[in-house]
């Protein structure tokens, strides 16, 4: 195009198949652009090249994952897929929680515009990923944010973690969701690039499921939400006048920073007002407007449906001056959904939107034309099949090879590292893990979340898992935890990503809910290296084989790439987000110990060190092999604690994990307020049992009456558990028999002492 | 029955967790719409917690000209049994039925705990179930929870008793350690911590919020 005023409508992208076009500067390359020709049979719109080019970005097409996902569907078996009313594909997963319940849940990423603008990228990313629980036709229940920093004292971390907290906390504390729970971890190799990994849950009844498909010719489509603005336009204001219109002089027009920004009081109301039109049975389809905005909807929308929409452009309703149609089509303006409606339900849809002052046009019509066809100022600026832009995107089998470093990693083996062997260094020991940044109390963190509001948190952090109570007549509840190790992924992306998978469960079992579904969120580097593409490859198929050894299915999930700063990608993390159920809240196990248990440690404590906390800690190593996985010892321990909780038998449970024994003790022990003793079993190596950080296990406390028949339901079920201590009636201090004492005080001196020091 | 009123405005959060403190101590929670000049016949109004319109100007300055809000004045001046809540001690503030302001927290930061607090004025129409000086431990989470107000009026509330609840541990930086205030009549009362998050041990800390809600009950069921 060569000025503002003049449109680059169809006709004239017929009549000028030789304009340049910006393509590459889009993200596409030769043969993408190339192939949208072909499929247009000319060359696209201004407009139409927008759309391609942010659907078939890497983010929103799957482009470089689309092979390697289909296997989670492949080793989905039947009796997984049962339980599950919607999978992979929707906006998010639905799982049936039984009496007539549904829940969904999802985690997506919010990376890049996280270390591009903290506060409202991680804003954003909480918003997203409750619209995407909204449009599954669920109120959205909860929240967790996984979120992962540079070096704790490096000066950048200072300017990006406060920002995070302060912008999950600020909109999910505006929006009236708790937060319950999440995890923050320091690696130098998320420097460049934080990770801010959302997830929310939502509930509804199973029959009240909304999809997004757009059906019904001749029903409305309508834009309801915020209006539609500059910010997150991203890559495709270079099709703006600035490059084409000659306006190098840069006259001022327009350029607004690519990361969007959030308003929760509009996204609140926009939960409460959606829930009345689906309550009141006025919407056919409804998509959520997140990435890609406009293109993703209605292409996707129309896609899913009869295939076909008619668009009026100029409807949409705008906080900006002069947009271009395809800014229209790709801003990323937060706060805005699109349903379908019945011809005869706009009147009520729209009084619905008016009590709740939302903003809602109707912006055109379902048609079974096969085309999404979109009009600006009378002339038709799109006309595409719309399947083409929503899921035929390019699909790229990228090289794969285990990197050749990657032998050197593993015989790297944390066995040569000097351990702590007096009493005097396992105590210096336990007082310097419990005090680094990765095992420290987060409550500077947690604290400015809201976990109290609508009443329903029965479980928060520093609890293992979050739990939500649904239905307040019957006590049904679901539990969330998401967890990932990424050292261990590091090490051996396969069994990393199975032992994330394991924490999880495990996180989600010890508060007695049963382990049910999964989602997950990708974060790895950059596709175009065939050693990440090896770790992604490794990592899926380890995590879906896992879901298939423990029957729970993957019901959705997130892709984030090109997560590195300069050459050096992030360890690869493929955060893992399970969700349990619990038929009663009021049988949940809780974290704190009491005095008057017995203390037990279930399964197998081994000598196991590579990727764990102490080697990163005390020698600033990585290497070896991660721990072992045994998933069946996983399934044993969460139905063994199930039926060990609902026999009266188990007053608190505590997963371990990062930091091992000592850690799971010093936090037991301090969020119950309580001392206790621990005498490790005769003969071991106290350094191993207080550090190593094998998998399948837990520390469980049990009335003092009950311990032998706990000891006994164990032995029948062939539970490994270890009689490792009691709590005494009013102790202040942690006592390991033979190893060392510490006070309750000098603890939590050293484990709330660190996050508040560095952040203030 | 008793019928309390739970005002919902755009962007108000805790008016489910109000409507279910209420239900729970036996008497009948009314909602009542920002829009609606109308109180429909309630006995006691409750401004629930939230982010009444987003607060983007300051928390509460809104909300007091919604049309629902004539109708409280109007009806606290007659001695209706008034409680705001967080948000709603701010809207309360705002409108000129409490003295004083609340302002960011000292920290700067949003603020969210287990918040141990003093009765130190047992005589309001919401307090009446507590002992002078108890201890109670009610959940806190806001972001602009310190209360200011110049030193006549700060001299003026702690004279005159006005001061119905201390922090225990100030978490906000308010002035004197207040928590909540109450009218000359004690029976309109503002406090930043959340008494209906602390009805249930299995969603609270504990259980001593729902004092309040029985309180303005007995008063009640006593007129």
């Amino acid at each position: 195009m060569t000025s503002t005023d003049t449109v680059d409508t169809v006709a004239h992208a017929a009549a000028t198949p030789d304009h340049p076009q910006p393509y590459r500067e889009l993200g596409l390359r030769a043969e993408e652009y190339a192939r949208i020709r072909e499929i247009l049979g000319r060359r696209p719109t201004d407009a139409e090249l927008a759309m391609y080019s942010v659907m078939w970005s890497e983010h929103c097409s799957y482009k470089s994952s689309k092979v390697h996902l289909r296997y989670f569907a492949e080793t989905t078996t039947d009796e997984m897929r049962a339980k599950m009313l919607a999978g992979i594909g929707e906006n998010a997963g639905v799982v049936d929680v039984g009496d007539g319940w549904a829940v969904t849940f999802k985690a997506e990423s919010h990376n890049h515009p996280s270390y591009v603008e903290p506060v409202q990228g991680a804003a954003t990313g909480v918003g997203g990923i409750v619209r995407d629980i909204l449009a599954m036709g669920a109120r959205p229940l909860a929240v967790q944010d996984s979120i992962r920093f540079g070096p704790a004292d490096a000066p950048d971390t200072r300017r990006v973690l406060p920002g995070v907290v302060a912008g999950v906390g600020g909109y999910g504390n505006c929006l009236g969701l708790p937060n319950v729970g999440g995890e923050v971890v320091f690696d130098a190799t998320y420097a460049g690039n934080p990770l801010v990994n959302a997830l929310c849950v939502g509930a509804m009844r199973a029959q009240d499921l909304h999809l997004a498909h757009a059906t019904g010719r001749g029903n409305k489509v309508i834009l309801f939400g915020a209006r539609t603005g500059l910010d997150g336009i991203g890559g495709v204001s270079v099709l703006a006048s600035d490059t084409f219109s000659g306006d190098e002089g840069g006259t001022g027009r327009k350029k607004l920073p690519s990361v969007q920004v959030g308003d929760p009081f509009t996204e609140k109301v926009l939960i409460e007002c959606c829930l009345e039109l689906f309550a009141a049975g006025l919407v056919v389809g409804i998509q959520d407007l997140g990435g890609a905005g406009l293109s993703c909807a209605t292409s996707e929308l129309a896609s899913a449906g009869d295939g076909g929409m008619l668009v009026d452009l100029d409807r949409v309703p705008l906080r900006a001056k002069d947009m271009t149609p395809a800014e229209v089509l790709s801003s990323e303006s937060q706060e805005r959904m699109m349903a379908v409606v019945r011809p005869d339900d706009v009147a009520d849809f729209l009084a619905v939107c008016r009590k709740w002052d939302v903003l809602a046009t109707e912006i055109g019509e379902v048609t079974d034309s096969g085309r999404l066809v979109i009009t600006w100022h009378g002339s038709v600026v799109v006309d595409v099949p719309p399947r083409t832009v929503a899921h035929e995107g390019p699909v790229y089998r990228r090289p794969v090879a285990r990197p050749v470093a990657q032998d050197a990693l593993v015989a790297d083996s944390p066995d040569r590292l000097a351990r702590p062997a007096t009493p005097d260094e396992l105590r210096t020991t336990v007082l310097r893990m419990v005090a680094s940044p990765n095992l420290a109390s987060r409550r500077w963190v947690t604290q400015q979340y809201d976990r109290y509001v609508r009443g329903g948190t029965v479980l928060a952090q520093p609890a293992d898992a979050g739990m939500i109570r649904i239905d307040e007549r019957t006590g049904r509840g679901v539990a969330v935890a998401t967890d990932c190790n990424a050292r261990f992924v590091a090490l051996d992306p396969y069994a990393g990503a199975q032992l994330a998978l394991a924490e999880a469960y495990r996180n989600v079992a010890v508060t007695g809910a049963v382990p049910a579904a999964v989602t997950d969120c990708l974060n790895f580097g950059s596709p175009e290296d065939p050693g990440v593409m090896w770790q992604f490859r490794e990592a899926l198929h380890g995590l879906a084989d896992g879901c298939r050894a423990l029957g729970i299915p993957v019901t959705g999930g997130n892709v984030s790439f090109y997560n590195s700063t300069g050459d050096t990608a992030i360890l690869p993390t493929p955060l893992v987000g399970v969700l349990g159920v619990i038929d009663d809240v009021r049988h949940r196990i809780a974290t704190a110990i009491g005095p008057g248990q017995e203390l037990f440690l279930l399964g197998t404590t081994r000598d196991e060190f590579g990727g764990s906390e102490w080697a990163h800690v005390a020698h600033g190593h990585l290497g070896g092999r991660p721990p072992s996985v045994d998933l069946a010892a996983e399934r044993l321990l969460a139905r063994t604690l199930h039926a060990a909780s609902r026999a009266g038998l188990v007053a608190a449970a505590h997963d371990l994990s990062d930091g091992g024994l000592a850690q799971a003790v010093v936090e037991a022990a301090l969020i119950g307020g309580t001392g206790c003793r621990i005498t490790l079993p005769a003969g071991a190596d106290p350094f191993v049992w207080l550090f190593a950080e094998s998998a399948g296990r837990a520390l469980v406390a049990v009335p003092a009456d009950a311990a032998d028949r706990f000891a006994e339901l164990c032995a029948e079920r062939g539970q490994p558990a270890t009689r490792i201590g009691d709590v005494p009636a009013e102790s202040a201090d942690v006592v390991i028999d033979g190893v060392a004492t510490f006070g309750l005080a000098e603890l939590a001196a050293a484990w709330e002492g660190t996050l508040p020091k560095l952040f203030g | 029955m008793s019928r309390i009123g739970v005002v919902t405005f755009p962007g108000s959060l805790d008016d489910v967790d109000t409507v279910r403190a209420v239900r729970l101590v036996g008497a009948e929670p009314v909602a009542l719409w920002h829009g609606d000049a109308d109180l429909r016949s309630v006995d006691a109004v409750i401004l629930p917690g939230g982010f009444s319109y987003g607060d983007y100007l300051r928390a509460g300055a809104i909300a007091r000209f919604a049309p629902v809000m004539g109708e409280v004045v109007a009806a606290a001046g007659r001695g209706l049994p008034l409680l705001g809540i967080c948000n709603g001690f701010q809207v309360l503030c705002e409108a000129g039925l409490l003295p004083g302001a609340l302002t960011r927290n000292e920290s700067l930061h949003f603020v969210c705990r287990d918040q141990p607090l003093r009765v130190d004025n047992p005589d309001t129409v919401w307090t009446s179930r507590y002992a002078r000086d108890a201890e109670i431990v009610i959940p806190l989470k806001h972001m602009e929870g310190c209360y200011v107000a110049d030193a006549d009026t700060l001299r003026r509330l702690s004279g005159e008793g006005r001061v119905v609840f201390r922090y225990l541990g100030n978490p906000n930086g308010s002035r004197d350690d207040i928590a909540g205030v109450t009218d000359a009549t004690g029976r309109i009362v503002g406090l930043m911590p959340h008494p209906e998050h602390a009805v249930d041990p299995l969603t609270g800390p504990g259980t001593d919020g729902l004092g309040m809600f029985q309180s303005v009950l007995d008063h009640l069921v006593a007129a």
